[in-house]
């Protein structure tokens, strides 16, 4: 067995039966030994998109993704896919090529410090000198992406080491890991279970917010949520980890959150916190954020207790092991006034938008949800389609709802349907863009049509960076800065169809009626391009800097509701 | 929240770039290194980084747990919360401007217990051992003789008592 034949088999042994990937000269061996591998290659046409893709994988399955890239320019193109994977907490393994160990430091062609350049966006990286050490390498990436607080793993092999002979066994691939220096903690700590049920039992107004974390918990996320009653907000991470159209569901909250999920948050007197990091695009500005709450806060990774939310009842754990015990010692909690508070909110405050303009973003999205009945995969690119689709397009099955949340990174949902069409085969993909985003990974087009994914691509077409522009209408006096596609836009329709993908340009509503259902039905690879209005935003909005309570709720009824009972004590 | 200096001790497996990751892992963070430096420990394989960090109780807690994060970090202490001592080790190049300056600065290291550990016509270098105190006490002193150059180690420190190591030992891991 030559090194990278050990790469291969060390694959295999870790479950692996798919990579993406794009080769290069130094990753060449690792290639060549593909040819004779059990491991099926999936062909991406950029190194990026296949670390979307291997993310998206993971999301998707709860299988480690993997994606191979060769040295220099192949390896730098994984950057934003890791750092990508890194803030969205994805288990990536990513293999690259580099130049042979006696030409590293030389300014080798094609040579890069991949190791240094992807320290800071992985969980941990390795640069393997001695071929004797990948099967341990490969062993405890793996474990290291997977376990804890998921993350991606790069391993960088020079070309030597993959042509070098292996001295070893097929016992040196029984790796036993030991890592002192990483034990995550899985099991809460009795005693602060014991606290945050104290302080759940004690709270009048309590909700639950649920992160990325409950993708790998929804059936304890929906036990819990069922047996204590408690209101359910879902981050834009943890759509899918309870069902959006269930009763106690208040939606997203944040920036583009719901009315009732902000203000839930607002006057709330406890949070129970699960699996989340309080990003600043759902927290506002910190110093309104939750002003009368409490704060239980439950994650696997300690360093992100109180690093933004002061947490009153840290809880570190694994939510599969936390949520059954915390559940256990609660009983239904008698919160009526608080329900039916959040209850008239619910019911003043749907989900809107005014239809009499010409065809609008939102609309296509309803029509994608009324198609599939909200059971498919989706993925999105980011923008303005991104956060209609979160409010109006929420799957209710957990890896499910596949996007770029905390790095925000545009060109991400083509090659994540490809992933997520390979980790979910059988199910269909819908993967909502925008005219902008989806041009900065649509060489990927032909990476569907040559495995004929069941991907439906709907492009919310405005013509402009609509979430650009909506901030430059908003905040800088309409100043619309280059933000202007639509002169220079291909012909999105012909483009698939140049691909070998079936097109379609929509310029209306009654076409668009027609056609999603039918599309749907065939099940893809399909690309259907929406012309929608483009000067439509995304409401509500909380300016950047503001707290969740000044919400913009734009085209809406100005903000009727009186505050709800303020708790005793609470700041004014 | 106040702020103050925290003595800092992080025990981490010799793996090629472990210092990069930790100074990496400060700069991207914003979090300031006032000093730093980095020794084998008793058990082979491992590193003792000790490096001397100000800021308010929520940043050290954010900078421990983060270096904890750090696959290769085994234990991180901080020694502001235990007793412990600390030594900085100094060489302190003064020029020695005229014969009459030689006695007296040597008197006054001799007081420090300060180290000749090279002799010229025209500058003697000290080697100082001991607290930040001390250290600042020395060069004000010497102030007025001219100083050439000085370099500082940075600051090392050990909680204080025989029965509780700042680590506990662990297994060494295994060296390919």
């Amino acid at each position: 067995m030559n090194g990278a034949e050990v790469l291969l088999h060390a694959l295999e042994r870790q479950g692996v039966e798919i990579v993406f990937g794009h080769p290069g000269g130094a990753i060449m061996p690792v290639y060549d030994a593909l040819y004779d591998s059990k491991i099926r290659h999936v062909l991406v046409r950029h190194e990026q998109a296949g670390a979307h893709a291997a993310d998206a994988f993971y999301r998707a399955s709860g299988r480690p993704g993997v994606v191979f890239a060769t040295s220099g320019p192949g390896a730098t193109n994984l950057v934003t896919g890791l750092a990508t994977a890194m803030m969205d907490s994805s288990a990536v393994v990513a293999i690259t090529g580099n130049v042979p160990t006696a030409l590293i430091g030389t300014d080798a062609f094609q040579e890069a410090d991949v190791y240094g350049i992807t320290g800071p966006i992985t969980k941990h990286n390795y640069l393997v000198k001695n071929l004797a050490d990948l099967p341990r390498v490969v062993a405890e990436a793996f474990h290291i992406a997977s376990t804890g607080r998921p993350g991606p793993v790069l391993i960088d092999v020079p070309k030597d080491v993959q042509m070098a002979a292996f001295e070893g066994t097929e016992a040196d691939f029984d790796v036993t890991i030991d890592l002192p220096g990483y034990r995550p903690t899985v099991k809460g700590h009795a005693g602060q279970i014991r606290k945050a049920t104290e302080a759940i039992r004690a709270a009048e107004r309590p909700i639950l917010m649920v992160g990325g974390g409950g993708q790998v918990a929804a059936e304890e996320v929906m036990a819990f949520a069922e047996r204590t009653n408690l209101p359910v907000i879902t981050t834009l991470m943890g759509i899918g980890a309870y069902p959006a159209g269930a009763p106690q569901a208040l939606g997203m909250p944040g920036m583009h959150g719901t009315v009732t999920a902000n203000r839930a948050i607002t006057h709330c007197d406890l949070i129970v916190g699960a699996g989340l990091r309080f990003d600043d695009r759902v927290t506002g500005k910190i110093s309104r954020f939750a002003p009368n709450a409490k704060v239980v806060h439950i994650d696997i990774d300690p360093a992100e207790i109180s690093k933004l939310v002061r947490a009153h009842v840290p809880v570190v754990g694994d939510l599969r092991d936390v949520l059954p015990r915390l559940g256990d010692q609660l009983d239904r909690l008698a919160i009526d006034d608080w329900w039916a508070t959040l209850n008239d909110w619910k019911g003043r405050y749907p989900e809107r938008y005014a239809t009499e303009k010409p065809l609008v973003s939102q609309e296509v999205i309803e029509l994608l949800r009324e198609a599939t009945g909200g059971d498919c995969v989706v993925t999105t690119e980011v923008g303005q389609h991104q956060m209609f689709a979160a409010r109006l397009f929420p799957t209710s099955k957990p890896r499910t709802w596949i996007t770029s949340g905390g790095l925000g990174t545009m060109g991400f949902g083509l090659p994540a349907a490809i992933g997520a069409a390979f980790a979910r085969p059988g199910e269909t993909v819908v993967c909502v863009a925008g005219d902008g985003s989806i041009q900065m990974n649509i060489q990927e087009l032909a990476t569907i049509a040559k495995n004929r994914l069941p991907i439906v691509i709907a492009i919310a077409n405005n013509g402009v960076l609509g979430m650009v522009r909506q901030w430059q209408e908003l905040f800088h006096a309409q100043r619309y800065s280059e933000i202007f596609l639509a002169d220079s836009n291909p012909d999105f329709a012909k483009l698939a169809e140049a691909y070998g993908i079936e097109g379609h340009n929509v310029h209306d509503r009654e076409t668009a009626r027609r056609l999603v259902p039918e599309v749907l039905a065939r099940g893809g690879p399909a690309l259907i391009n929406f012309v929608v209005y483009e000067a439509e935003k995304v409401y509500p909005m909380v300016p950047s800097g503001a707290g969740v309570d000044e919400m913009l709720i734009g085209d809406q009824e100005p903000d009727p509701v009186p505050d709800a009972p303020e708790p005793a004590g609470a700041k004014a | 929240m106040s702020t103050r200096k925290h003595v800092v001790s992080v025990t981490v497996r010799d793996e090629p770039g472990v210092l990069v990751r930790i100074a990496g892992l400060f700069a991207r963070r914003g979090f300031n290194i006032e000093s730093l430096s980095v020794a084998q420990t008793e058990t082979p394989g491992l590193s003792r980084t000790t490096f001397v960090v100000s800021g308010d109780t929520a940043t050290i807690e954010q900078v421990q747990k983060q270096l904890q994060k750090l696959i290769d970090v085994i234990k991180v202490v901080d020694h502001t919360e235990t007793k412990f001592v600390d030594r900085e080790l100094m060489l302190i190049k003064v020029a020695v401007r005229q014969p009459e300056d030689r006695v007296e600065i040597r008197q006054i290291a001799q007081d420090f217990r300060a180290r000749i550990v090279d002799v010229d016509r025209r500058a003697l270098t000290f080697e100082v051992t001991g607290d930040e105190g001390k250290m600042s006490a020395f060069i004000e002193q010497m102030r007025e003789f001219g100083i050439i150059e000085t370099i500082r180690t940075g600051r090392v420190a050990l909680p204080r008592s025989a029965g509780a190591p700042a680590v506990r030992p662990v297994r060494a891991p295994k060296v390919a």
